[in-house]
């Protein structure tokens, strides 16, 4: 790693933090040091080696010249439940409203492999996005929606390739070649070990579908964004804002370099990697965390990974507004939260954003609370003329003083991991999860000990609630979906199947490219899984050792 | 670890034994792991059988354990299907006694029809630990 030179190891915090005379912390949900004043000195950055104009090396400024002055951040909700049929309307509203891209939300059982028909699915099928099972539910999933027209975000990682296959499949019914479809699968299985924890494969096996998705979009989809290396779920499984930026950009070095292992050259895949970070509610940490993200993957990517095209030095990335910081009490206080943590996020310079609805702390959204939740990112980007003009803050002591530090604390992160063999090793050992685990629970104590004020959870408080409509995932949606998936197995070509799933096999036991075997088993309606079981039989499993 | 946030169960009784678990296949394990730690920090026995657990395996591992109670943690919204079924695999082994809380995204709708089935609390979203702590304490004859 190359050491920025500007940048110290801040002091450590000392044992007992500030507190104000009422008792709060003075420190950031984080835990970091705040100073009551910063001044110039503080602020040691050198213009042209740590901020550059925005769409200028080190791109700490923003991406692009004109920011969104130029180019508007792209309001992409995040949607689906029941079957691909309800997710299809709810994607056609989202259109109608005014949506500009499209963001896929899977249910637990695609997530994890399982198709919808499976016992360990009972219960699940629907209920957190939408269930997958086959190239016939993609199929439905874009009915009328013109693939080649639309951009579409796919949050799906441990079957990312089989879902991908789906979708090209999909696109072909449509008579679009894949070369003609843009989009992102988020793909980051590392970030599954850490945080988010829906897996199918043991890691290395894992890390291989990875490259092997890298590899093909590079090859066959220049418009496909092969991962989206994400940090959203690493800070709502409890980490500080540091961890977020140190693991997820970990993650990021690691992908990197498998692609270049595997021969491709980094700017040939490395402009396509796109990021996704989390809002939280520390609104100018959140800043500094997006500016120091994007320093930091410029000079690593340059100087480190040998990248010479200016387009894989940037950091482009999505942001969505913390689930966590959601209440289920006075839920209505959620909208002022979602504002602010958005506001940070364009103020960050964000090229996309999803903000999450005021009823999200107790179920899936409803209609309504998705359109203010977009009507949010409307007032930020027409109203209040923060888009104007890039990356306002630059040049406030305090932010590019956070930045700095934000920056040195990654690569302290980066130290430990390294010591540690890299992070796919370190994940092995439970590092990154510990260290999660740690902030969050110090985080929890903090709330329960009134030292963190949480509005109307430990401090303003009502009595009595008034209980509000929430979206309720009708049961016979499961009914429904299983019904679909079985009468696809019912029709479909048996033989076929078997022998794309005996070729996948095969395949696997092999290093030639997946995509392809999979993608011909997609077509002949084998279901996810299908194929996650002909994988596994090969690759075997994962089992996380718990920890807490 | 750091300090209790509340005073431990006195020396005089054994010690309860918890066996914190997450059914079904959300990984969000957030929840489940701060409370395992603060049950263990409150002086009971922690078993925290980690992501992707059936009904079958969660029934089986507390009474090997030999639990006094057992913490659900779900936000999947599944829990209409899971918690009724584990409580029935409980009954069928002889294991009503063992007290079941759960915890996570529970509409309040659905606490009536939990509790109504011998789930003893069901804690939601912004519940202290120490709340919970305090449940099992007074709630666990040991």
């Amino acid at each position: 790693m190359n050491r920025p030179v500007q940048t110290e190891k801040p002091a450590a915090p000392s044992t007992e933090p500030e507190r104000s005379s009422t008792g709060e912390l003075l420190t950031t949900i984080s835990g970091e040091p705040v100073k009551p004043l910063y001044k110039q000195e503080d602020a040691n950055v050198d213009y042209d080696r740590d901020l550059g104009d925005p769409g200028q090396y080190p791109y700490t400024r923003g991406v692009y010249e004109t920011m969104h002055r130029g180019r508007m951040f792209t309001m992409r909700q995040f949607a689906g439940f029941g079957t691909a049929e309800e997710t299809n309307e709810r994607f056609r509203y989202l259109l109608d409203h005014g949506q500009t891209g499209l963001s896929t939300a899977y249910d637990m059982p695609s997530l994890m492999g399982h198709d919808s028909d499976d016992p360990l699915s009972l219960g699940e099928v629907g209920r957190e996005g939408v269930a997958i099972d086959t190239l016939d539910d993609m199929t439905t999933l874009f009915q009328g929606i013109p693939l080649d027209k639309v951009s579409t975000s796919m949050t799906i990682n441990a079957p990312a390739a089989i879902m991908l296959a789906f979708y090209v499949a999909a696109a072909e019914r449509q008579n679009i070649p894949p070369s003609q479809l843009a989009g992102t699968f988020q793909t980051d299985i590392l970030k599954e070990y850490i945080a988010q924890k829906e897996w199918c494969f043991p890691i290395d096996h894992a890390m291989r579908l990875v490259t092997d998705l890298i590899e093909y979009c590079t090859r066959e989809m220049p418009k496909m964004h092969p991962v989206s290396i994400s940090g959203y779920h690493i800070r709502e499984a409890g980490s500080t804002a540091q961890q977020e930026l140190a693991f997820t950009l970990a993650d990021g070095f690691a992908y990197v370099k498998a692609g270049i292992e595997r021969g491709l050259d980094v700017d040939d895949f490395a402009p396509r990697l796109s990021f996704f970070f989390n809002a939280q509610i520390e609104f100018f940490e959140e800043i500094a965390k997006y500016r120091a993200a994007r320093r930091i993957w410029a000079r690593e990517l340059r100087e480190t990974y040998g990248a010479k095209n200016p387009k894989s030095m940037l950091m482009r990335f999505h942001t969505q507004t913390a689930g966590v910081s959601l209440t289920a009490q006075q839920p209505e206080v959620n909208h002022i939260r979602t504002a602010i943590e958005a506001l940070a996020g364009v103020l960050g310079g964000t090229q996309s954003l999803h903000t999450n609805s005021y009823d999200e702390a107790l179920a899936l959204p409803t209609e309504d609370a998705v359109r203010i939740a977009l009507r949010t990112q409307q007032v930020i980007a027409h109203e209040t003329g923060v888009t104007r003009t890039a990356d306002p803050l630059g040049g406030s002591y305090y932010v590019e003083t956070l930045t700095n530090e934000m920056e040195a604390a990654a690569y302290d992160y980066f130290r430990r991991i390294d010591e540690l063999g890299g992070i796919v090793e370190s994940i092995k050992r439970g590092f990154p999860q510990r260290e999660i685990a740690d902030a969050a629970f110090r985080y929890q104590r903090e709330v329960d000990a009134g030292e963190r004020i949480v509005v109307g959870v430990n401090k303003y408080e009502l009595e009595d609630e008034e209980q509000m409509e929430i979206l309720r995932i009708a049961p016979e949606l499961e009914r429904k979906q299983i019904g679909r998936v079985q009468a696809v197995k019912a029709t479909r070509s048996v033989p076929e199947v078997e022998a794309s799933l005996k070729s996948l096999r095969e395949a696997a036991a092999t290093d030639q490219n997946l995509l392809y075997p999979i993608l011909d088993c997609a077509r002949v309606m084998a279901s996810e899984g299908e194929i996650v079981h002909a994988l596994q039989d090969v690759f075997g499993t994962y089992r996380e050792v718990p920890v807490f | 670890m750091s300090e209790t946030a509340t005073s431990p169960t006195p020396v005089s009784k054994k010690k309860i034994r918890v066996v914190v678990a997450k059914p079904g296949l959300d990984g969000h394990d957030r929840g489940a792991k701060i409370i395992a730690r603060a049950l263990r920090d409150a002086g009971m026995e922690v078993i925290y059988t980690g992501l992707h657990q059936t009904p079958e395996q969660i029934v089986e591992t507390a009474l090997q354990e030999d639990a006094d109670a057992i913490g659900l943690s779900i936000l999947s919204g599944a829990h209409m299907t899971l918690v009724p079924k584990i409580i029935e695999l409980l009954n069928e082994q002889d294991a009503g006694d063992i007290l079941v809380t759960v915890g996570g995204t529970i509409p309040a709708d659905d606490i009536p029809p939990l509790k109504e089935l011998g789930v003893a609390e069901v804690f939601t979203p912004g519940a202290p630990t120490n709340a919970i702590v305090d449940f099992i304490n007074g709630a666990v004859e040991v």
